[in-house]
């Protein structure tokens, strides 16, 4: 139980630092912007009570939010986010039950179920953050295509991790 | 009262959603006060703590480019000291100590954060009020210009930067003077707007354009950047130019912070014109 806890609050850490110094430095074209640090939110245990769900989420936001002069607006996103993830998880169908003990990854739910199950989160998230930033629907195309570009590039990077950190054994 | 606890418990999920959405928001509205200054707190003084370090260790990857825009820089300036003028006459001119007064000082700051991706894009400085810097003062690099501060806690400065929703500078065309406003219409971070050229004038592609000197903050004749296109809808008076950058806020590391030594001065007659 344990080892879960200080898993999970070392992988806030290393997501946190991963995203301002490393990520937020890489800019395709000039507006696409990677926010790898949902990976996160996504690999939280399934056991996660709601309320540490929430809080964790809005904790991940706010110190990405310190360190990019962004207040509140990723913690609205993360958020917005988390309160998002048990719905899409009772939407998207399993071939396996979400038993004790497993983790929302490619390695006990398989590439298929994970990406669509990124993909929905990854692109509330982006969504709401991106309007958010411009705060208007002034350009409204310009930011959507953001919004789709960035989310693919989170998405590549999320799966990347997967396969790194995470080895079918 | 039971009812209303029980109630609350039931839906705990969606109402510590909502606070937290109201409490982030809360954070969004105190950020976005007046002209998009923001007033840095002790949080951002940890913050600036942190970049500080990650760049004393990656600064060394960039010497190599930060020499030779330093030595470029240093070429165009010896270029322009007396000794490099050739007299061509004997009408010499006597020039009284008086006639000419510092009006610019700069202040060599580095860059601790920058970023180019988003609409409104904000930079953070390694020097502060302690070192002199204050609200509003002009940021340029060696290749041009570069923003505006726009935030200043004690050791650390923020800068909103070229690439923002909100800037206006006003700007000339070098080989004519005529006056307009550089503004940033998002997407590409190396192109800029050049708006309110009336359509009488004549400009090409290529047309150097820079500061106009008519801000408190600027002074006169910094590089902007050049004309990359232009055009001209039927109707309209004035002209839709979009410009190259002369910097590149990607690579943008060195930066000098000017302050106008007789802005206090301007500012009070300008005020007193408007009472």
């Amino acid at each position: 139980m344990n080892n879960i806890y200080i898993k999970n609050i070392l992988r806030f850490v290393v997501l946190v630092l991963l995203q301002v110094l490393v990520f937020n430095n890489i800019h395709f074209r000039g507006y696409i912007n990677p926010y790898v640090y949902v990976m996160f939110i996504l690999l939280l245990p399934f056991e996660t009570p709601p309320w540490l769900l929430l809080i964790s989420s809005f904790s991940i936001g706010f110190f990405v939010d310190l360190y990019t002069d962004t207040m509140g607006m990723h913690a609205a996103a993360s958020v917005f986010m988390a309160f998002f993830r048990p719905s899409v998880l009772r939407m998207i169908s399993s071939t396996r039950d979400y038993e004790l003990g497993l983790s929302p990854g490619i390695k006990d739910l398989g590439f298929n179920w994970f990406f669509n199950y990124s993909l929905i989160l990854v692109l509330i998230h982006h969504t709401v953050y991106f309007y958010l930033e411009v705060f208007t629907f002034h350009e409204f195309f310009y930011t959507f295509w953001r919004v789709i570009f960035s989310s693919i590039f989170t998405l590549l990077f999320i799966i990347i991790g997967q396969y790194i950190f995470y080895k079918k054994k | 009262m039971r009812q209303l606890f029980v109630f609350l418990l039931k839906y705990y999920f969606f109402f510590l959603f909502l606070l937290l959405e109201i409490i982030a928001f809360i954070l969004i509205a105190n950020n976005f006060n007046y002209q998009g200054a923001r007033v840095l707190n002790t949080a951002n003084e940890l913050t600036g703590k942190t970049y500080q370090t990650y760049n004393n260790i990656f600064d060394y990857f960039n010497l190599k480019e930060n020499n030779k825009i330093l030595a470029e820089e240093n070429a165009r300036l010896h270029a322009m000291i007396e000794q490099s003028y050739v007299k061509f006459s004997n009408n010499e001119i006597f020039v009284n100590d008086t006639t000419y007064k510092l009006q610019y000082k700069y202040i060599d700051a580095k860059i601790i954060s920058n970023s180019t991706g988003k609409r409104n894009n904000y930079m953070m400085l390694n020097k502060g009020f302690n070192q002199g810097i204050r609200n509003n003062m002009a940021v340029v690099s060696p290749n041009g210009i570069v923003g505006i501060v726009s935030g200043v806690s004690a050791n650390f400065s923020s800068v909103m930067s070229l690439l923002h929703s909100e800037i206006k500078i006003s700007a000339k065309l070098k080989k004519n003077n005529a006056s307009g406003t550089i503004a940033w219409e998002g997407g590409d971070y190396k192109r800029g707007a050049l708006i309110d050229i009336p359509s009488h004038i004549k400009i090409r592609t290529g047309d150097t354009v820079i500061t106009s000197g008519f801000s408190l903050d600027f002074p006169e004749g910094i590089m902007i950047g050049t004309i990359a296109n232009y055009k001209l809808n039927p109707g309209d008076n004035f002209f839709k130019i979009k410009i190259n950058y002369s910097t590149d806020f990607n690579k943008l590391d060195y930066v000098y912070v000017i302050k106008n030594l007789f802005k206090d001065e301007q500012l009070k007659l300008k005020e007193s014109q408007h009472e």
